[in-house]
């Protein structure tokens, strides 16, 4: 918990940071710089129905992904493919969702999200074998299926999927058991209930299991975790990536069966990748990835107001965020150094 | 004097690591600097080779006050340093190494060459096309000592050079140490062996705790004045066991073969160990024993042959802070990590939870009873010392009650105490009833330990007649054989 609020300070420092440059930045532009972050403010937070339905639902796939992240850096894998595994688990649930007509929604939401974990799971499979097998690196593996995957949804859009009228490249809408239900008195729908939940479900997991206990373990030391005999680093690896891939693919359901109702091409707007800076923000802890999930969420909701409302390209929030990245990326380092001092220390003094 | 370090005092925060320590070597001289690790020796080398600003104190070189800000600059001046591991370039040649270090053009016919007059020059033959990474650990070394004479050295700084050597080899070593000295080259040979530094020097200096207590010419001294000098005292004595154990056979193999993971690879071995009995495998780096090791460990699967284990077994690897321990975790959770599923800490049956503060609680009961010297059971590893995390070690492997005990020079870098702590530990093991099998790359830490010794040469594994000397041990190691002869 105490480090949960330390990186959440963290966070908070870069949010500011991330916001005074931008205001800056604005400022020498030549806008308003006040009018531009009130319009995001009020686009993000304005109001109940801006809050719930716009920035908690483009917060839903970012923890959901960002959670996949952290599960596999905490063994010491990078699943840079989850933008890929978001879409084909967005396909399989678009595919079952078209053919639900008629079902129980208590039949329809299960398989809709089972295809869409299955499917992203599936994704990484490749990559998997490679790793263990050959010991190919699943960050360069998993970031070039996601354009097979881009390529994939234009295919499935164009051809297989497409809307029976054939006119644009997009899906029929999915049946109306397939979609998610919405919380009473939002536009925000269950699957950001489901995300919360598993964030504190795998918070537990990674405190106080054995198996979460013995990941972290595979991630910090891999030879002593290895060598301690206790630690089946290949299975435990493969575990991790695919629970990974497929939080990605349910990300992916979600989007359909929860907000688009159909599948486009250019579903995510980078959540894949958005989602990385969310979990390292948090620093892989799930409790905090919900808030760093929301506050991307946020600034997500707040750029398209800027747009709309000051006349600033949303773009502009994308320095947010990396001034974000940045001043994390700093703090890690000078705390890394403060913690190396003494084995530097111990190594000069000849005490390996 | 050549190289005079007058008066040099360095803190590590509240460590002071040396106070008003001086060492002055002539030309032409061979100086051992003598002390127990931790003693402060290494430290003053690594000033003399610039890596580290003494916070007080002066350096001079043939009487002239010079500063030392970067390796660089000792190079520059002709002060070559050879570190206890290699750091050549595994990539490269030979050749390619010899030139980095010189500055050398690289063009490889000439290059090799070059090397080849070199070497054959300084009798230190070295196939310059080779690359590092496929040279013995002895042969590395010699590209160490190569390197830095072609970098035109005129004080060669020699780092626990015998470590890595069998006893013919360290000969070899010190024929080129001699002959460096008698054409007008100094030489710091840095060593906690007393038989090295009486053997081999003109003068020698004996640090403890940072300062110098002993400063004098070789034939001035002897062994057990240098002994109480390094020590401060009286060492607790390693006491064997008289009785012969008869226990049960726990470790038995019969032609076991295992892939190699450097050098040879186990090729042959057919031995077993009994509970009660330490069973101390010497042998040359690279000589299968590591692989025998792990095999035993459950580590490797062996390639072909017999072998039969009891379990529990625990492994303790030499290299404390990739293998043994995880330097960022905490000391619970390092315990926790090694002492398993089996641990009165882990509850559950579908879904196992680590109760961390069982766990937090054992871990401090096992730190006053090893006598691990640790601000507490949440510090993390890599703030212990090197002696302290090793006994961590020991007592994670024995705290699984492990009725076969496997451990891969387990004293490495421990000061004389704290290797006899660990000693008696394993005895203790063995005492209650385990098979303890130990490899050490010290000879007489394996005399020390051994009931019965084995010794591993060129891959194939060989008992060693009761009560063996150094000597026979020596001749035993540097064995060349096929596997299928004898």
């Amino acid at each position: 918990m105490r480090r949960d609020i330390h990186a959440l300070g963290i966070a908070g420092a870069a949010l500011l940071a991330g916001l005074a440059i931008l205001a800056v930045g604005l400022g020498l532009a030549g806008y308003d710089p006040g009018a531009a972050l009130t319009a995001l403010g009020t686009g993000a937070f304005g109001s109940w129905n801006a809050f719930t339905g716009v920035t908690l639902v483009r917060a839903t796939p970012l923890i959901l992904i960002g959670l996949g992240f952290a599960l596999a850096l905490r063994g010491g894998a990078l699943n840079i493919g989850a933008e890929g595994q978001f879409y084909l688990g967005a396909i399989a649930a678009t595919w079952v969702g078209v053919h639900a007509s008629g079902w129980s929604a208590w039949i329809a939401l299960p398989a809709v999200a089972g295809a869409g974990l299955a499917a992203g799971a599936a994704w990484i499979v490749v990559p998997v074998i490679l790793r263990i097998r050959f010991g190919v690196l699943e960050a360069i593996s998993t970031l070039v299926l996601n354009f097979v995957a881009d390529a994939l949804v234009s295919l499935m859009v164009l051809g297989p999927l497409q809307e029976p009228s054939g006119t644009y490249p997009q899906s029929a809408p999915i049946a109306l058991g397939a979609r998610l239900p919405m919380l009473p008195g939002t536009r925000l729908h269950a699957g950001f209930l489901v995300a919360v939940l598993l964030a504190l479900a795998l918070s537990w997991v990674f405190a106080r299991t054995w198996w979460g206990f013995r990941l972290l373990a595979l991630g910090t030391g891999p030879r002593a975790a290895e060598v301690s005999g206790r630690v089946p680093a290949r299975r435990m690896l493969a575990t991790a990536l695919l629970g990974s891939a497929a939080l990605a693919g349910l990300a992916g359901a979600f989007e359909v069966s929860g907000v688009s109702y159909a599948l486009y091409q250019n579903l995510s707007p980078g959540y894949g990748f958005t989602a990385i800076a969310v979990a390292l923000l948090a620093r892989l802890r799930p409790p905090a990835i919900i808030v760093t999930g929301v506050l991307f969420g946020a600034l997500e909701a707040g750029a398209g107001a800027m747009q709309r409302d000051a006349g600033i390209p949303a773009v502009a929030v994308y320095v947010v965020e990396a001034v974000i990245i940045l001043v994390l990326l700093l703090g890690e380092a000078a705390s890394r150094r403060r913690a190396m001092r003494p084995m530097v220390a111990d190594v000069v003094k000849g005490t390996p | 004097m050549l190289l005079t370090l007058s008066e040099i005092s360095k803190s590590f925060g509240a460590v002071r690591a040396l106070d008003r320590a001086t060492l002055a070597v002539a030309a032409g001289e061979v100086h051992a600097l003598l002390g127990e690790n931790g003693a402060g020796k290494s430290t003053l080398m690594h000033v003399a080779d610039g890596l580290l600003q003494p916070d007080r104190g002066a350096i001079l070189l043939d009487g002239v006050p010079i500063r030392l800000r970067t390796a660089r600059d000792a190079r520059r001046l002709g002060i070559g340093m050879v570190h206890q591991h290699s750091t050549a370039v595994p990539a490269l040649t030979v050749a390619e190494n010899i030139a980095l270090a010189a500055g050398w053009p690289v063009a490889p016919a000439a290059l090799n060459r070059r090397v080849l007059e070199l070497t054959g020059r300084l009798s230190l033959p070295l196939d310059p096309t080779l690359p590092a990474s496929r040279l013995t650990v002895g042969l590395k070394q010699r590209l160490e000592i190569v390197k830095a004479l072609a970098a035109d050295a005129r004080i060669l700084l020699l780092d626990e050079p015998t470590a890595v050597l069998a006893p013919a080899e360290a000969e070899e070593l010190f024929r080129v140490v001699r002959r460096f000295a008698a054409l007008g080259g100094s030489v710091v040979l840095i060593t906690h062996k007393l038989d090295e530094a009486l053997g081999v020097a003109d003068r020698i200096t004996v640090l403890r705790q940072g300062r110098v207590v002993t400063a004098a010419p070789r034939a001035e001294v002897s062994a057990a004045q240098l002994t109480e000098a390094m020590v401060g005292g009286a060492v607790p004595p390693d006491a064997r066991p008289a009785s012969w154990p008869d226990g049960p056979v726990l470790v038995h193999c019969d032609g076991l073969e295992v892939a190699r993971e450097s050098g040879t690879g186990l090729r042959r071995a057919s031995f077993s160990v009994r509970g009660g009995e330490v069973v101390a495998i010497a042998g040359v780096e690279g000589n299968g024993q590591r692989e025998l090791l792990r095999a035993v460990a459950g580590l490797k699967r062996p390639f072909r042959g017999l072998l039969e284990v009891s379990r529990p077994v625990a492994f303790i690897p030499e290299d404390r802070t990739t293998e043994g321990l995880i330097p960022a975790f905490s000391l619970t959770q390092n315990i926790v990590l090694g002492v398993g599923r089996a641990a009165p800490w882990i509850a559950g049956r579908m879904i196992r939870r680590v109760d961390w503060r069982a766990a937090g609680r054992r871990t401090a009961e096992l730190l006053t009873q090893f006598s691990v010297r640790a601000p507490g059971p949440d510090a993390p590893a890599s703030a212990l010392s090197g002696g302290n995390q090793q006994k961590l070690l020991v007592a994670r492997a024995l705290e699984r009650r492990p009725r076969v005990l496997v451990a891969e020079n387990p004293t490495r870098g421990l000061d004389i105490r704290a290797a006899a702590e660990v000693h008696a530990r394993l005895r203790e093991a063995a005492a209650a009833g385990a098979a303890v099998l130990v490899y050490s790359n010290d000879l007489d830490e394996v005399l020390a330990l051994g009931d019965r010794i084995l010794v591993a040469a060129d891959g194939v594994v060989t008992e060693a007649e009761p009560g063996a000397d150094r000597l026979q041990l020596g001749a035993m190691m540097l064995r060349q054989e096929t596997p299928d002869a004898a």
